[in-house]
């Protein structure tokens, strides 16, 4: 598959008065052309902050992009664009939808206005033409009414429909990668099966490539071919969605597969958490950023920083266990093939 | 259950005004009991008033009609000083740890604050107790003399659980604890409540949209469709067959991660009507994949389809 998009050894920081904080720590990954690839993690993990990365929107709240990172889009050193250069990619290229649809849509215009001002950002088209395909979008992401719609406010739309505004504003243009930053976290189960339907269907019809931010695990396996597990910064385990679900290797993935409550599961037995917080991101990286908090950690994952192992083309451990001398552990029951009911 | 339950809502109604005249009606005739020692759960889509219905409950909002007994008593009739006792035994845990804690309180203060009303004890005896209340609720001594912003949210919500556990309650309304959580701190938490529960005795009313974890910690549920509650029902039939179109759809929409085998989304058309202006009939007949002519015109009532197992729909027994 062609690369689209390729991140090498991408390091972020933010300048606090407390210090340095290193939110994304050495990231790097492939997405190919018509991929899905999925970031999930807690928060504070630096899968947002990597996804910005990727668009280049990090100046404004600080962070800084440090010496050595790359990102190569399309085959162009993003890293090195002028502002002006940025700007022609994002939006028609490259284009974005956060997870806030009510502070990200302006609320003093019209929904049909913040759709044709993207477009006339970037092609010279006049009015009448710009309408037309913004009222061609709102059926693209299935808003009844389009034409009325067009002069309604973000406030006088539900959650949904403000979400399936920002996807026609994002998708405006074609872009060939679309970043999908915690799409459904505020809507409710039936709104985010409508959108991740909506999502899927224009990704196969516009050749999209997605990276999808989210928390939610049941989210990406429906949704995602590629999956990335981020965790203090770095990626700690990476693979195709079959990979990750039916042979997770990470105890940290474990973890996080095994707190979602499964339904072989005996009603109010405990569930699975993982006790501890997430490492100081101030400090520098010394052992596995895992050790701490796991219950598997060997005497070596204090002293040394597990490399990613790969056991297949996609599939990539950080952790000492993949180590040919480390001990078999099993992963706890009820995750991955180990359990159907 | 034979018991007697705790409390016995009946045809509860609550009604906001609403510009121009008309009303939302948020609470629309919703029926059911709590038993004590079990966790009852009220699902739906935002909207559909389960939290209303947590709140008219305990009195934070007066109701419209419809009458609400505890322990046999109505709540509305209440003398002031059983309303006090009322107020103290029954106690919320709220949605969002950062805005329900005073920023300018010290967790100690916070926790304390409630309890000083009710009980007469000496200044060391409530240090003594803020210690024991921050030990059950899984953090140390020294939290006392922190302040909220010091915290993280899992962190944040325990100190709302440790000020409701200090009135002594036994009724607890948790209104989407655990929404604004992380996934590994959302089990944390919910390990919590479920040990809290059954050391202690507490009763739960869990408002929550997450469906999992709602399976997961409930006795038994209530789904809630524009004011209405459309099934009602212990948890284990609920989730095996729902018999309801609503509950079948909502279900369906589960996005799951146990994917050995996947069963039909069920596509719900449009987006909920306005609660201001419900459809008539049945109020789920405008996007229900069933509906027929005498959806559309009569208003189904709540029936008891199988043992335990209540639902709002005609049809159901032929689905």
């Amino acid at each position: 598959m062609d690369s689209l998009l390729t991140v090498k050894n991408l390091n972020v920081s933010f300048n606090t008065y407390a210090g340095e904080v290193k939110a994304v720590r050495g990231v790097s990954f492939d997405l190919g052309v018509k991929e899905a690839l999925a970031m999930v993690g807690e928060s504070g993990c630096g899968k947002t902050v990597t996804s910005k990365a990727v668009m280049r929107l990090l100046s404004r709240s600080g962070g800084i992009i440090k010496e050595g990172s790359r990102i190569e889009f399309m085959g162009q050193d993003i890293l090195g664009l002028s502002t002006r250069e940025l700007n022609r990619i994002r939006g028609s290229k490259m284009s974005m939808i956060f997870q806030d649809s009510m502070t990200s849509l302006n609320p003093t215009m019209t929904i049909g206005n913040q759709i044709m001002e993207n477009i006339f950002t970037h092609e010279k088209t006049t009015r009448q033409k710009a309408r037309e395909r913004a009222i061609e979008l709102l059926k693209l992401v299935e808003i009844p009414n389009p034409e009325t719609r067009l002069k309604n406010y973000p406030h006088q739309l539900s959650g949904g429909m403000r979400q399936r505004v920002m996807i026609a504003i994002a998708l405006a243009l074609n872009p060939s990668l679309l970043i999908a930053d915690e799409p459904t976290t505020a809507l409710d189960v039936t709104i985010q099966a409508q959108l991740m339907d909506l999502l899927r269907s224009l990704k196969e019809r516009f050749s999209m490539s997605v990276i999808l931010v989210t928390h939610d695990l049941g989210v990406v396996a429906d949704f995602a071919d590629k999956v990335q597990v981020m965790y203090a910064g770095t990626i700690v385990e990476r693979g195709t969605v079959d990979e990750i679900f039916d042979s997770p290797r990470h105890p940290y993935t474990w973890a996080l597969l095994s707190s979602i409550p499964g339904r072989a599961q005996e009603s109010k037995s405990k569930l699975y958490s993982l006790q501890g917080t997430p490492p100081d991101l101030l400090l520098p990286l010394q052992q596995c950023p895992f050790a701490p908090r796991c219950q598997y950690c060997m005497p070596i994952c204090k002293k040394a920083i597990p490399k990613e192992n790969f056991l297949t083309d996609t599939h990539g451990v950080a952790c000492w266990l993949q180590h040919p001398m480390a001990p078999k552990v099993t992963p706890p029951a009820g995750i991955g093939g180990y359990d159907h009911e | 259950m034979s018991k007697q339950p705790l409390f016995e809502i009946k045809n509860l109604k609550r009604y906001f005004p609403a510009k121009g005249g008309k009303t939302v009606k948020a609470v629309d005739d919703v029926t059911f009991d709590i038993f004590p020692g079990e966790t009852f759960s009220l699902v739906g889509e935002s909207g559909c008033g389960k939290t209303t219905c947590g709140r008219t409950i305990l009195g934070v909002y007066p109701k419209t009609s419809g009458s609400i007994l505890y322990e046999g008593e109505e709540t509305a009739k209440m003398s002031k000083a059983q309303l006090r006792q009322f107020r103290r035994r029954n106690q919320m845990i709220f949605q969002d740890p950062y805005s329900c804690l005073d920023p300018r309180m010290t967790i100690g203060t916070i926790i304390q604050e409630g309890m000083n009303v009710h009980f007469k004890r000496t200044p060391a005896q409530r240090n003594e107790k803020v210690t024991e209340l921050l030990f059950k609720v899984g953090l140390t001594a020294d939290f006392a003399s922190r302040f909220p912003h010091e915290l993280s949210g899992g962190q944040r919500q325990r100190i709302g659980i440790a000020r409701a556990l200090a009135m002594e309650p036994d009724f607890i309304v948790c209104d989407e604890p655990i929404a604004a959580l992380d996934v590994s701190i959302q089990a944390q938490v919910i390990n919590l409540m479920i040990d809290l529960q059954q050391e202690m005795g507490l009763t739960y009313l869990f408002i929550s949209h997450d469906l999992s974890m709602v399976r997961h910690i409930s006795d038994r549920i209530g789904v809630m469709y524009l004011g209405s509650l459309v099934e009602l029902s212990p948890t284990a039939p609920l989730y095996e067959k729902p018999l309801h179109p609503y509950t079948q759809a909502l279900f369906s929409a589960i996005p799951d991660v146990h994917r050995g085998k996947k069963e039909q989304r069920i596509h719900l058309q449009g987006e909920i009507p306005s609660p201001i202006n419900p459809p008539s009939g049945c109020k789920f007949s405008s996007r229900c994949p069933y509906a027929q002519d005498r959806c559309h015109e009569e208003a189904p009532a709540l029936r008891e389809l199988e043992k335990d197992h209540f639902v709002t729909c005609h049809l159901a027994a032929q689905l």
